[in-house]
């Protein structure tokens, strides 16, 4: 044998070690398993303190509060319609902006041009994009966009503000770029070659291919992708808090609600939170929080699924 | 025939030149907002700046060194959190695939990565500056380190999944024990991409300033208690570039540019690190 | 006699409720080379996993029956220990990517955190490496990671690894199938070394091979163990319809 060791008690020690391992490899799992609980402990938790917190809210405003145009805490009146307007409106502005530049640049690295320098380099530059943290862009927003819009609004004639839901939109578009993009270049890639090449083969230019094989394959992967682009831009809330005005009234005019001053639900829950001095008016904001997470989630969790399914096929 | 070939040959050119123009169009305003930060920025960082905490309004001078710090600890402890959490959750993922436990612990981390983050800074508000009673640097390492976990965990059970099955056989073969097959075979073979994710997340959350808010809050001195509010980087931009100072305009502008270089680094070195250290298998 | 090693004494194995392996009864004396052989899906490598207990790490995986070790059940002894015991060579060699081949060899110690001096470890790498026909080609990279290593030698490096554990069985789980001709030949000359100091059971699809290197050779069919008999006459006038037609190429 190699060892200079009696050969037994080489056996006995070996033999020992077995016996506890098997222990640490129970607990090992245990652990694991403790982790994966722990995950939904957590959701629950968040899930729970969020109604709790807003209870108070919803048993003494109702379901009117989703509706209710006003927001003015001094009086105690609490509506939540001001904020549904604004995070919809920054965030389907930002989508209609951001979803070209999101398709191009899926199709560009994604069909025209997947590899080299170039294409790296663009790739490069939209990881970027989503790496920048939203502050920074909310700063330079406030100092270099907001004064570029209040000229562009004294040009087209409305109240020159600079601030409001259109900036906001504005730094939003680039800010959700990346998300449509990267998902769009992962679906576009999948396509699989002979379908584009039978395309060829039948005469078509890049064009008819990528509109009549590419588009209608990838379309419900990019819509997926655009979910997850929304996601994203509901969420926001730092860049937009810093250009977006802070206003709780409801604009009267379409005009006055794009170019002025306005919120989302999350600007203001940033904005009040440590102002709330009583709980009826924490109770609506945490209320505010409640929405905003189920409004999220449920988009992602939509998106997500769609993407699952599109890449199990 | 020969006139409707060329007109559709045209339309595919053109279609190719606004794809073109539209997808590098984007990097115009990347461009234009990072030579801004650097240049604004960049110029307010020396020394002084780096180790002196904020001047009171009207001094000249003053720096981000209470920043500076907060953002280290808090990312430091949330790290503690997060890591060890998340790789145990990744690798019962990656291991457990078809539990029932897995479906709803995916599902989770699925939710909680579309959470918006001022929605987990009101949350753990009430979880621990509410019983606290005070704003803490552990709040707010608590609220990055939950945000952190999805990207860990999902980095960890990617890597983990595409390594080959063999790999774990070879090992248990031998009598080697469940445990130290996971955690000295297959977490080491899949190092770069746990080490990947988890920079990928560092990446994130040192810029996150939502989830600071109500958590850690912010302090103008140096402060190393974790039970006390603290500064950090993102926070401070916030607090400072919406005041209506222009001397605190000028630390913002400086701690931004700090801000981008450490992400722009990590994000660097990640690339690097998946590049370099990847196990041949 | 007291020279059996390993004995099954009504030994099932199940996927779920699928029954794959049904009732073997077989005895195994030492230092022989036992070749397994039979169709796909016959049930061979689940037995054969069965032996060192691998088999129920597979998720739904139970056995039924007792596989006795040197008198003793397998089934009633430490999984572990019973896995340190029985070396396992695998169909695709799978040396450990981030480990030297040094490290390789003595990863039965390094991974339990056995404490070896490096005196006892050089040996244990030296003697091992040698009983696997591979020293000569490595001893002058032995802190290299193996990855530059041919398949041959990666299966080989296997092998020297399973050795290292001083094992009195070794498993074979079809080691050659993913092997060029060269390599096949270098390892199935290993086995005829090996089986003075060794025993070896080796599950193999290749009809050709179990007729080379075994002394006996085991046919399952369907999950049953059909026929265990001397090589030579197995392949010569085998006993079972069954074995004859496998043997012909009836079915593969």
């Amino acid at each position: 044998m190699f060892v200079k060791e009696n050969p037994k008690f080489v056996e006995n020690k070996r033999l020992k070690l077995s016996n506890s391992q098997l222990k640490w490899e129970t607990i090992f799992r245990r652990i694991l398993i403790a982790m994966s609980v722990l995950l939904v402990l957590i959701i629950l938790g968040v899930l729970a303190t969020l109604i709790l917190e807003s209870l108070q809210s919803i048993k003494s405003l109702g379901i009117g509060f989703l509706w209710g145009k006003v927001w003015d805490p001094v009086s105690n009146v609490y509506g939540a319609y001001p904020f549904l307007v604004g995070t919809l409106l920054t965030s389907f502005i930002a989508l209609i902006i951001s979803v070209p530049f999101s398709y191009a640049i899926a199709i560009y690295l994604g069909e025209y041009n997947p590899k080299g320098w170039l294409s790296d380099l663009l790739k490069n530059a939209i990881e970027l994009i989503a790496a920048v943290p939203s502050i920074i862009y909310g700063f330079w927003g406030l100092f270099v966009l907001v004064p570029i819009v209040r000229t562009f609004e004294m040009k087209i004639g409305v109240a020159p503000y600079g601030i409001g839901v259109f900036s906001s939109s504005l730094i939003l578009a680039v800010m959700i770029i990346p998300y449509a993009a990267s998902l769009g270049i992962t679906l576009i890639r999948m396509v699989p070659s002979p379908l584009k090449e039978g395309a060829y083969a039948l005469g078509a230019t890049r064009f008819e291919v990528i509109r009549s094989v590419i588009m209608p394959y990838t379309r419900s992967g990019l819509f997926a992708g655009v979910l997850l682009s929304l996601g994203r831009a509901l969420g926001e809330t730092m860049a937009v808090t810093m250009l977006i005005g802070n206003t709780s009234a409801v604009a009267n005019t379409i005009k006055d609600a794009i170019f002025g001053p306005g919120n989302t639900m999350a600007s203001v829950i940033a904005n009040e939170f440590t102002e709330a001095d009583h709980t009826q008016y924490l109770s609506a904001l945490i209320e505010l929080g409640l929405v905003l997470f189920f409004v999220t989630v449920i988009i992602n969790l939509i998106g997500k699924r769609i993407i699952t399914r599109f890449t199990n096929e | 025939m020969e006139a409707r070939i060329g007109i559709r040959n045209t339309k595919s050119v053109i279609f190719k030149g606004i794809i073109v123009f539209f997808a590098f169009l984007i990097t115009l305003p990347l461009i234009i907002i990072l030579l801004y930060i650097i240049k604004q920025g960049a110029g307010q960082v020396n020394w002084h700046f780096l180790t002196n905490v904020p001047a009171p309004v009207g001094e000249a001078g003053g720096g981000i060194s209470n920043a500076l710090l907060g953002s280290f600890i808090m990312v430091l402890i949330a790290s503690v959190i997060a890591i060890p959490v998340g790789m145990m959750a990744g690798i019962y993922l990656s291991e457990n695939p078809k539990t029932k436990l897995a479906y709803y612990s995916g599902l989770c981390v699925d939710i909680l990565q579309g959470v918006p983050s001022i929605v987990v800074g009101i949350v753990v508000y009430f979880w621990i500056v509410k019983p606290l009673g005070t704003f803490s640097a552990l709040s707010g390492s608590v609220a990055l380190s939950i945000m952190m976990l999805p990207i860990v965990i999902r980095s960890t059970e990617q890597t983990l999944r595409l390594l080959p099955a063999s790999l774990k056989e070879a090992a248990l073969s031998l009598g080697v024990p469940y445990h130290r097959v996971i955690l000295k075979v297959i977490v080491p073979c899949g190092f770069a991409g746990i080490l990947s994710g988890i920079m990928l997340s560092i990446a994130r959350i040192i810029g996150e300033t939502a989830p600071l808010l109500f958590t850690a809050f912010g302090n103008p001195y140096l402060s190393t208690s974790v039970t006390k509010p603290m500064e950090s980087l993102p926070h401070l931009i916030f607090t400072y570039a919406t005041s209506p100072y222009d001397d605190w305009h000028n630390l913002a502008w400086g701690a931004s540019f700090i801000l981008l270089m450490f992400v722009l680094v990590l994000n660097i070195i990640t690339k690097l690190l998946t590049r370099k250290w990847k196990v041949q298998l | 006699m007291e020279s059996t090693i390993v004995k099954a004494e009504n030994y099932n194995s199940y996927f779920g409720d699928n029954h794959v392996v049904k009732d073997v009864n077989i005895s195994i004396n030492k230092n022989e080379v036992i070749a397994v052989m039979g169709p796909s899906g016959c049930g061979k490598t689940t037995f054969l996993r069965g032996i060192n207990r691998m088999h129920e790490l597979i998720p739904n995986a139970t056995s039924k029956g007792k596989i006795l070790l040197d008198g003793e059940n397998v089934y009633d002894m430490n999984a572990i220990y019973v896995r340190s015991k029985i070396g396992m060579v695998f169909q695709r060699p799978n040396p450990f990517p981030n480990l030297s081949i040094y490290e390789n060899v003595v990863a039965g110690y390094l991974l339990n955190g056995l404490k070896i001096s490096k005196a006892d470890k050089d040996v244990i790498v030296e003697k091992s490496l040698t009983s696997a026909a591979l020293w000569k080609e490595v001893k002058d990279s032995l802190h290299k990671k193996g990855t530059f290593l041919s398949g041959g030698q990666q299966q080989r490096l296997c092998i020297a690894r399973a050795i290292a554990m001083q094992p009195e069985l070794i498993l074979f789980d079809e080691p050659t199938s993913a092997l060029d001709p060269i390599s096949t030949s270098s390892v199935e000359a290993l086995f005829h070394e090996l089986k003075t100091n060794y025993t070896l059971i080796i599950v193999t699809h290749n009809m050709q091979q179990a007729a080379r290197v075994s002394d006996r050779t085991a046919f399952f069919y369907m999950g049953e163990l059909v026929e265990f008999d001397d090589t030579k006459k197995m392949f010569t006038n085998p006993a079972d319809q069954r074995t004859q037609n496998y043997i012909t190429g009836r079915f593969s």
